[in-house]
């Protein structure tokens, strides 16, 4: 594979310097591995600190633009976003080792606890410890989008966070289907985009 | 279960509900009950909905709650046809994009691509954390340990687990 180049300016604030070697086989699987068994309620948060502020695999606006990829592409975002880490590193067998990380020990394990749960879903401590969960779980990926919506802060520009703030909007008060939403905001994202980026 | 394999028409479902799933597994959460539930039948209402906060709560992608659904109507190989299915083809298409996407970062069109893409994404997860805490939020307690979560997890370094651990801690005791 080619060398490994970083976009020009870094985010300070999230620590982030140029990445370092690139990873071999063993470490995307270990890698991805190691971000899904902590991963409860979501694993995008915890990939965000693992690839860029642990590994440092990739810059944090290459990890934001990785996540409008991902999310883009149909299928599970998160799976998406490994299969295209690992084959930028490693081709496809990086791709593979890096699906294989996130999925295959996790996929064992759900199977066992729903095992167990089912034996002892009536009891009510077990459903209430699922329901504190959850809530961490939810304050979690508001806490990511927080951190992602930053250069949108910093940088403020007009269409980004228009697009931002429709999405939102779209998805939550009004509570269109998401394909609804996509074929709306996507092209008139991509015009508002080029609109902005013309010389 | 039906007497006739059900693995089929799993791998059926999965694939076109992958295909569906622009945005992520969460997105594709109502069409995936309509077929599961009301067209074929495999579950209930309450083993549904039961089967989603097991793949919410356990570690791992919350696409697993594809595998558990293979697993809960065909077995072992039920699971792995599903877990395929809903990965397999977009998996594919997703290392051929991200292919090009790379070699064209210095392209003017990606450039213009990333400016629709990443403020779309900002406002789709920010969408999914509040739809995820209005699903969590079954008191006012409850609602008020997710802002507290928000808020620390965003002014801090701490690692989510323990914020994760406290929830359950909490749920547990029946405080929150």
């Amino acid at each position: 594979m080619a060398a490994y180049s970083t976009d020009p300016a870094p985010d300070p604030a999230d620590g982030a310097a140029a990445p370092h070697a690139p990873p071999g086989l063993v470490q995307l699987f270990l890698g991805f591995l190691s971000v899904t068994v902590v991963a409860f309620g979501g694993v995008l948060p915890i990939a965000r600190r693992a690839l860029v502020e642990r590994y440092r695999w990739v810059t944090p606006e290459e990890f934001t633009e990785l996540i409008g990829l991902a999310q883009f592409l149909p299928g599970p975002n998160i799976v998406n976003l490994a299969v295209v880490v690992g084959g930028r590193f490693r081709g496809p067998l990086g791709a593979l080792a890096a699906f294989l990380g996130l999925t295959l020990v996790p996929a064992v394990g759900v199977v066992l606890i729903s095992v167990v749960f089912t034996r002892y879903g009536d009891i009510a401590a077990v459903s209430n410890m699922l329901a504190g969960l959850a809530a961490a779980a939810a304050g979690l990926v508001i806490a990511m989008a927080a951190r992602m919506a930053e250069p949108l802060w910093r940088h403020p520009r007009l269409h980004s966070s228009a697009i931002a703030l429709a999405a939102f909007l779209a998805m939550t008060v009004v509570s269109l289907p998401m394909a609804q939403v996509m074929a709306v905001l996507l092209p008139a994202a991509l015009a508002l985009s080029w609109w902005a980026n013309r010389r | 279960m039906s007497d006739d394999s059900p693995i089929t028409a799993l791998v059926l479902h999965f694939l076109l509900i992958s295909l569906l799933a622009v945005g992520g597994a969460n997105a594709v959460l109502p069409e995936m009950h309509r077929q599961v539930v009301e067209v074929a039948g495999w579950m209930s209402n309450a083993e549904f909905a039961r089967t989603f906060a097991i793949a919410q709560a356990a570690p791992g992608p919350n696409m697993l709650v594809v595998t558990l659904i293979g697993w809960q109507v065909a077995g072992a190989w039920g699971a792995l046809a599903a877990t395929l299915a809903m990965c397999g083809p977009t998996c594919v298409l997703a290392y051929i994009v991200g292919g090009i996407w790379h070699r064209f970062r210095e392209a003017r069109w990606r450039r213009v691509v990333q400016g629709a893409l990443v403020p779309l994404a900002i406002g789709l997860i920010a969408a999914s954390g509040v739809v995820l805490a209005q699903g969590a939020a079954r008191s006012v307690p409850t609602a008020l340990f997710t802002a507290a979560t928000a808020i620390v997890l965003y002014r801090t370094r701490l690692s989510p687990l323990w914020m994760m651990a406290l929830g359950a801690g909490l749920g547990a005791l029946g405080l929150i």
